[in-house]
């Protein structure tokens, strides 16, 4: 692949990423922790790692976090959101490469530890663990919004011709 | 990829899937279920108790330096405005069992319901 073509794909799978974010940050939140969401950006994120690699991948993710924060969030909403990114990233990497699960699967697992990710920072800047009342439901959601973003990277991945 | 490879794939997914949404529903089913309505409202500030108001006296109160304000009205607790930029807090809308919280991030506040069930169990008679 030219290397234009690369910077391309990747411009285009950065805002991806972005609308997709601004689409899901329209649904009222299910719990009172700001962030907690379905995840929908990871489509571009996993269809990147599966298609192009761990680089290319990682680069668009980190990409999203400082554009979104910067065009519609705070400084806080980076530190946070950046904390979720980072692990779901290293844990779908890592399962990807060592674990015999497939997309959908991986992509179930990186939901989820945003999620978890994002209330343990967000206890830390309470100061408080009160709202790790809301870890089962988030479970709950970030299981069936896995399972969704995962379908559609798969089809994705498998139907994009790059 | 071969065909087995795929499938074996898929069932590894499906196990992890199925696995996640049972403890996710057990745990959810657990909470809610056990669930009862609060006595209090206890404001925390930067790790810090700050305030602690009873649900079933109404009221507004400011919190944090004027940076949000909460409503205590039927038992209930919202927030009813806030000088943070998402507004999350402000979307939640009303708690009243113990657990639920409404959390504004970027001032740092957090508002949870505890406390204060009746001191029976139950009324014979």
């Amino acid at each position: 692949m030219s290397r234009t073509k690369r910077l391309t794909t990747l411009a285009i799978c950065v805002s991806l990423a972005l609308v997709l974010s601004y689409l899901e940050s329209l649904i009222p939140a299910v719990v009172p922790i700001p962030g907690i969401k379905l995840g929908l950006a990871n489509i571009a994120v996993i269809f990147l790692l599966y298609r192009l690699g761990a680089l290319p991948a990682v680069c668009v993710s980190a990409l999203r976090v400082v554009l979104l924060a910067l065009l519609f969030g705070s400084p806080v909403s980076m530190i946070y959101s950046a904390a979720g990114a980072l692990f779901s990233f290293a844990v779908m990497l890592l399962l990807k490469r060592l674990t015999p699960l497939g997309t959908v699967g991986v992509s179930v697992a990186g939901g989820v530890c945003h999620n978890i990710a994002q209330i343990a920072v967000a206890s830390v800047i309470l100061g408080t663990n009160v709202i790790l009342y809301y870890l089962p439901f988030l479970l709950l959601s970030g299981t069936l919004a896995g399972v969704g973003v995962g379908l559609a990277s798969a089809l994705l991945i498998k139907k994009v011709k790059l | 990829m071969r065909v087995a490879d795929k499938k074996r794939r898929r069932l590894w997914d499906a196990v992890l899937i199925s696995a996640l949404l049972l403890l996710a529903l057990v745990s959810v089913l657990v909470l809610v279920l056990t669930r009862d309505r609060g006595g209090v409202v206890e404001v925390i500030d930067d790790g810090v108790t700050v305030a602690t108001y009873r649900l079933d006296r109404d009221g507004e109160y400011s919190l944090g330096d004027g940076t949000n304000i909460l409503v205590i009205e039927d038992g209930a607790a919202f927030m009813k405005w806030a000088s943070c930029p998402d507004g999350t807090c402000i979307g939640v809308g009303k708690i009243r069992y113990n657990g639920q919280s409404i959390v504004c991030l970027p001032n740092r506040i957090c508002v949870i319901v505890k406390g204060g069930s009746t001191d029976v169990d139950a009324v014979i008679g």
